[in-house]
């Protein structure tokens, strides 16, 4: 039986007697799935060049298919039934997640590639204030300016109002009141953007005449995109505090109030944060809206959310395509990498909140 | 400092459902008073409404009168807010608070209602409390770690040293010891019998011994059959509510017989 195919265990004397048992049945040893898999993607890749048909996506999967096969078999074979299934789904799991990754990491790579070409300091540095359309000059830093104060005049817009309407949801609300917000919550998360872009600019029209759009109408747009992820992401926070922990505080006599302040927000603060987070950024790469409302011509650095015209980072992008240039493409791609990095830096920092608010586990 | 507490007629519902019918009890200031009967009978239930815990549940509500000395605590003016600060609670499930340290869990009262304490009273506060709750010398090196790294027993009686040190008039416990091992349970017992000094103290426990043990008086709440509400069925002196009964219901209770 399968009593001496096991090399790892030699040494152990005692278990001898156990593994006529059938507690110690065969195993294959660590090194094998990795060994296999290298041996697999050789073989496969001489066979591949000897057909004169090699590619990298092709060799992926047949060695893929060939080590699922052999691997189940030989575990078959060695061990027994449980560990072979168990063997072909570990395959079958990996495989899934590198597929998964594939358009991550190939959406990365390219452009890192294609931006990295055009994004240097000057790029990040100046504006396109007196740069023609195909002059070799001009950078994205007025698009940054209009794309930070125009996302965080969003975000200072619909964290309040988003926190505090699921506050109310999870700690007040009861009845129809709080059926109808979550409704619209609901409703309002479907919007598409553009439609939001839309609402602003008639917006603005009733309250300042046409044409005096400007950074604040495109803040405004974004808000109502972003509140309602807040509400739901913060609502999700705010029922996973245990009940217990209100219970605990509301018998020390705690007003309520001084419960969802001192007790509730600090134990959510780090749900809340990345929630808050994701709002931001699912926000920051907004285009139709910011068009309709920031405007798509601006070339100079404005940090004036209240007057005039104001270019952000996907907008740049947007109008760089459209001309069509080489040089403008460069633009874009930069442009694009630029957008990357700023969220990656949001995603960074809050972090580095959450981790200043969480519950201080050491100390 | 302690009170009395005095309960007539009262009815508690979830919704329309009639949990516990009819109470009408005495509580002695400095005396404990211990709960006990079977699962499901309303122990809990009743015990949340002494301190109007009862009605954070939605839907929840009572029908009856419960007087704090010449006080009704279910009279309109009457603060919620207020009746906890004067009478605190033991849960049956340790719940610190996970943000804070052991230090200030314990202090938690004081600190959740911005009430600012020189930092020697708050030492001093901080370790009676421990003291009193006998955690002070397994937790006096480490103050400041988090208290929801304790083990269950240490988080219980971290909770009972975070409702002493309010220093409420009366002290619910909802089986306190439910959680902890026969040396802990013996330290709160022994607690108990020196808090009665002050405090009206209030424990429900599953464990016989442990009421003929610490309490004055015990009240035995039955239901009057699956589906229809809890019921005192009989309250008097603990020695006699274990000796001899009034009620057969009680005695076959206590005697382990059922039905
Ligand atoms: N939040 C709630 N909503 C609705 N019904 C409840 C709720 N909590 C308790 N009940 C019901 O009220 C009745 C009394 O429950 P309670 O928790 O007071 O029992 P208990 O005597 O404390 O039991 P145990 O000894 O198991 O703790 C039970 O029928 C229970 O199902
Ligand atoms: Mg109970």
């Amino acid at each position: 039986m399968a009593t001496t195919t096991d090399p790892t265990s030699t040494g152990a004397a005692g278990g001898a007697h156990l593994r006529n048992a059938g507690l110690f049945g065969g195993t294959l040893p660590r090194w094998v799935p990795p060994a296999l898999l290298v041996v697999l993607a050789g073989a496969v890749a001489g066979v591949l060049l000897a057909a004169g048909a090699f590619n990298a996506p092709l060799l992926a999967v047949l060695t893929t298919v060939a080590y699922a096969v052999a691997i189940t078999v030989a575990s078959a074979i060695v061990e027994n039934r449980r560990r072979a299934t168990d063997r072909l789904v570990t395959a079958v799991v990996y495989t899934c997640f590198a597929l998964a990754m594939v358009p991550l990491v190939s959406l990365l790579w390219t452009v890192l590639v294609n931006g990295l070409q055009r994004l240097d300091g000057y790029f990040l540095s100046v504006s396109m204030n007196g740069v023609t359309p195909s002059m070799d000059a001009g950078g994205v830093y007025h698009a940054i300016v209009g794309t930070i104060s125009i996302t965080g005049f969003a975000a200072l817009i619909s964290i309040p109002i988003g926190l505090m309407t699921a506050i109310y949801l999870v700690e007040y609300g009861r009845g129809r009141l709080k059926q109808a917000i979550t409704f619209f919550v609901d409703v309002m998360t479907g919007i598409p953007s553009i439609v939001a872009g839309l609402f602003v600019v008639a917006l603005w029209m009733l309250l300042f005449g046409p044409g005096n759009t400007n950074g604040a109408a495109g803040a405004i747009s974004l808000s109502v995109l972003m509140i309602p992820v807040v509400v739901r992401s913060c609502e999700e926070m705010l029922r996973l505090v245990p009940n217990e922990l209100r219970e605990a505080s509301y018998a020390l006599g705690v007003p309520k109030w001084l419960t969802i302040v001192k007790v509730v927000l600090p134990t959510a603060i780090a749900g809340i944060t990345t929630g808050v987070m994701l709002a931001l950024a699912r926000v920051i790469g907004e285009t139709a809206p910011l068009i309709l409302t920031a405007g798509s011509s601006a070339v100079a650095i404005n940090w004036n959310l209240f007057d005039g015209q104001m270019m952000s980072l996907p907008v740049f992008i947007y109008s760089q395509v459209r001309m069509g240039g080489a040089i403008n493409y460069e633009r874009a791609w930069a442009a694009a990498l630029t957008l990357i990095l700023v969220v990656m830096l949001l995603f960074l920092l809050a972090r580095l909140v959450s981790r200043f608010f969480a519950p201080k586990l050491g100390r | 400092m302690s009170k009395r507490i005095d309960v007539s007629g009262l009815h508690v519902y979830y919704g329309d459902f009639l949990a516990v019918e009819d109470v009408s009890m005495t509580i002695e200031p400095r005396s404990v008073t211990a709960f006990i009967g079977s699962s499901g009978c309303g122990k809990s239930t009743f015990l949340r409404t002494l301190n109007r815990m009862h009605e954070v549940t939605p839907g929840a509500r009572v029908q009856g009168k419960v007087m704090l000395d010449d006080q009704d605590i279910y009279a309109p003016e009457v603060d919620p807010v207020a009746v906890r600060r004067e009478i605190g609670m033991v849960f049956q499930r340790p719940n610190p608070f996970p943000t804070m340290s052991i230090y200030d869990n314990v202090i938690a009262g004081a600190r959740l209602n911005n009430q600012r304490m020189p930092k020697a009273r708050a030492d001093e506060l901080v370790e009676r409390s421990l003291r009193g709750a006998n955690l002070w010398d397994e937790v006096k090196d480490r103050l400041n770690r988090p208290g929801a790294g304790l083990s269950g027993g240490q988080q219980q009686r971290l909770c009972i040293a975070r409702a002493i040190a309010v220093e409420p008039a009366v002290l619910l416990m909802d089986e306190p010891c439910s959680a902890l091992d026969p040396i802990s349970t013996l330290a709160i017992e022994d607690l108990i019998s020196q808090l009665k000094e002050n405090y009206t103290i209030v424990i429900v426990t599953h464990n016989m011994q442990q009421a003929a043990r610490v309490s004055d008086v015990t009240a035995f709440f039955n239901l009057a059959g699956t589906g229809k509400p809890g019921k005192l069925i009989e309250m008097g002196e603990t020695n006699k509510i274990f000796t001899k009964p009034d009620k057969k219901e009680t005695e076959n209770y206590i005697t382990g017989r059922f039905g």
